[in-house]
């Protein structure tokens, strides 16, 4: 086939109508005209009726669509009356289909720029209102907590093993490996300070101080905040996609109750024994760097028995239990307030991680403040 | 490919399972080009499943499709790219990308695969969705509009490139009937305008009787197809009773086993 070049003409015919005519193959591949160059002829030109002629018009596909309602939206705003002319049949269907509705005009303003995001009346605001939310999900969380005692809450526990699977027995090679790690981390850094004084042995000290009271449980809910936190939003986020959380509330059934206690109990049981397990595995690193450093088993574990002590135990199941909470609560909070797109789903799990590590650091350190200040 | 077959699917001895369950053997039927063609059946018959197949989502057991001429599943990866560009579907859902625009949702397939300049494409976005009377709607996330617009986007979406062959998968599910009617017709309007051939999986009788032109029934029991052709004649002809049953929405024992 003979391809031409698309082109278009615009001459006036009498005072003030004027004829635009096509030729040419107006599809995809040739170099079509831009429309702006038409808008500035027809304003220079000012026509008051405009006919629009495709008798010699060739192959044409979307691009020559497109431009015919540009030109359509175009004289229809300056109230340029137009008529089509020896346009091929499929061109006034799709028109005609194309123009059948008003464009809609949305009224909606700018999105707010990155920069005014930073403007401290707008960050104190999303704070304090960050705040206040986070303080009545807790809030409603320990109403469900209570109804839960009271027998009244419906609860469902069938799910309820299945979440201590997900998150005990499926997190233990992840919790071996960092809490091995964190106890030889431990280890050599007390080893380098204790050989200057001779003391090597007193890294057990060290090793199993610093596991029980602190290192074992806080690498533990990092571990769990990214593992299961995040989770915990993905999974109430997509339920909120897919509507399955309104479902559920207009049951009658309060998803706290339903969706958010069954996961929350689950990480208070489950938090406490693998931070036992985890405060066992770092001792065992301590004991691995210990002994290259010519510490014999039995002098790591008689003085390693020596420095253990019951409250150091209770402190991390303690703070097990506190993290194993904020844990949950910022995971199931990051869901069930979620949006309702991909984005909004991956935005949770993001925000649940953040908040949790954030919850985690500032509880870690007022717990030992108040233990500091009443010696324990 | 020759041009004579250009647009036309044919599905030669084709048999789908998921693993040990087969779910249709041994659907053999041609789909020419510019039919509006309905895959129907029961619930939970493989209607989906077909569909899935035919857009090379599934490989078949056995059997093979064929488009234009050419075997899609024997093609390599190349050709069947090549293939999938000529197709426009829309998905039981949407299938709108969440997180992009509309006028994103509809620009990515024109930025991948024409040669367009951005000032273009912004105006072929607007005529697309003219066309599915949402112009203006551009900035718009899928989330913020209602579930048939999103239909309507979803169309714009799938004759972003001008298509040879439409898919529709449940196009009008949860719809209103009169937005369904202005669907179908919008269907009919774009597919006689464009020429292009509209594969359609449905159980809406209103819109399989107004559109289509050629249908195949699949049955729940025997696992295969049980009736081919016009669905208006199929309504009105066809041997099998459960096919006039479900073309006429009646119940069992109001349908005498023969026409």
């Amino acid at each position: 086939m003979n391809s031409l070049q698309p082109e278009y003409k615009l001459a006036p015919d009498a005072m003030d109508t004027s004829t635009l005519s096509f030729s040419g193959d107006w599809v995809q591949g040739k170099n079509t005209a831009s429309f702006s160059i038409l808008q500035s002829e027809l304003r220079s030109s000012r026509p008051s009726h405009l006919t629009i002629d495709g008798s010699s018009l060739g192959a044409w596909d979307s691009i020559f669509m497109a431009f015919l309602l540009r030109c359509h939206d175009y004289c229809h705003t300056q109230g340029i009356a137009l008529q089509n002319q020896n346009m091929p049949a499929g061109v006034d269907k799709l028109l005609a289909v194309a123009t059948a509705v008003q464009p809609y005009r949305p009224t909606a303003q700018d999105p707010p720029s990155w920069w005014s995001t930073l403007n401290p009346r707008h960050l104190l605001r999303t704070v304090t209102l960050d705040i206040r939310e986070s303080l009545s999900f807790t809030g409603e969380v320990t109403i469900a907590l209570s109804r839960l005692v009271r027998g009244k809450a419906n609860t469902r526990f069938s799910d309820f093993w299945n979440f201590c699977f997900q998150a005990g027995p499926n997190a233990f090679a992840i919790i071996t490996l960092t809490s091995v790690l964190v106890g030889m981390i431990l280890g050599y850094l007390g080893a380098v300070q204790l050989k200057q004084f001779g003391a090597e042995v007193y890294v057990a000290n060290l090793v199993v101080i610093g596991m029980l009271r602190e290192m074992g449980v806080l690498m533990t809910a990092i571990v769990m905040a990214g593992r299961t936190g995040a989770a915990y939003a993905a999974q109430l986020g997509t339920m909120q996609t897919n509507e399955e959380i309104d479902a559920i509330t207009t049951m009658g059934i309060s998803p706290i109750e339903f969706l958010v206690l069954p996961r929350m109990l689950a990480l208070i049981i489950i938090m406490p024994l693998l931070t036992i397990y985890a405060d066992i595995l770092g001792i065992l690193g301590g004991g691995i760097v210990a002994g290259s450093l010519g510490v014999s088993p039995i002098q790591y574990i008689v003085q390693g028995e020596a420095a253990l002590s019951f409250i150091d135990i209770v402190v991390g199941l303690l703070k097990a239990l506190v993290f194993a909470i904020l844990i949950a609560i910022a995971g199931c909070r990051a869901g069930i307030n979620s949006g309702r797109s991909s984005a909004a789903v991956g935005q949770a799990a993001t925000n649940a991680v953040v908040t949790a590590l954030i919850y985690l650091i500032v509880a870690d350190a007022t717990i030992n403040i108040i233990f500091q200040q009443l010696s324990i | 490919m020759t041009d004579s077959k250009k647009g036309q699917i044919e599905v030669v001895d084709l048999t789908m399972a998921y693993g040990q369950t087969v779910i249709q053997h041994d659907l053999s039927f041609t789909i020419n080009r510019g039919d509006i063609f309905v895959i129907m059946g029961g619930s939970g018959c493989g209607k989906s499943t077909l569909l899935k197949h035919m857009l090379g989502l599934i490989t078949p057991v056995r059997g093979d499709i064929l488009y234009g001429g050419a075997s899609f599943f024997q093609s390599d990866e190349h050709e069947q790219g090549a293939m999938r560009q000529r197709w426009g579907i829309t998905y039981q859902s949407g299938g709108l990308f969440s997180a992009m625009t509309l006028a994103e949702n509809i620009t990515l397939p024109l930025e991948l695969y024409t040669s367009y300049t951005a000032a273009e494409i912004s105006d072929i976005v607007a005529y697309k969705l003219a066309l599915v009377g949402l112009a203006g709607y551009q900035s718009y996330y899928p989330s913020e509009i209602s579930g048939g617009m999103q239909k309507r986007a979803a169309l714009a979406r799938a004759i972003a490139l001008d298509p040879e062959i439409l898919f529709f998968d449940e196009p009008s599910a949860g719809l209103d009937p009169i937005s369904s009617r202005l669907l179908d017709e919008l269907i009919l309007q774009i597919k006689e305008s464009m020429g292009a051939t509209v594969v359609i999986v449905t159980h809406e009788l209103p819109s399989i009787f107004a559109i289509a032109n050629n249908s195949v029934y699949l049955d729940n029991v025997s696992k295969t197809m049980i009736a081919y052709g016009n669905p208006a004649q199929l309504r009105d002809f066809d041997e099998e009773p459960v096919v006039r049953q479900f073309l006429t929405r009646s119940a069992a024992a109001d349908i005498k086993d023969t026409p």
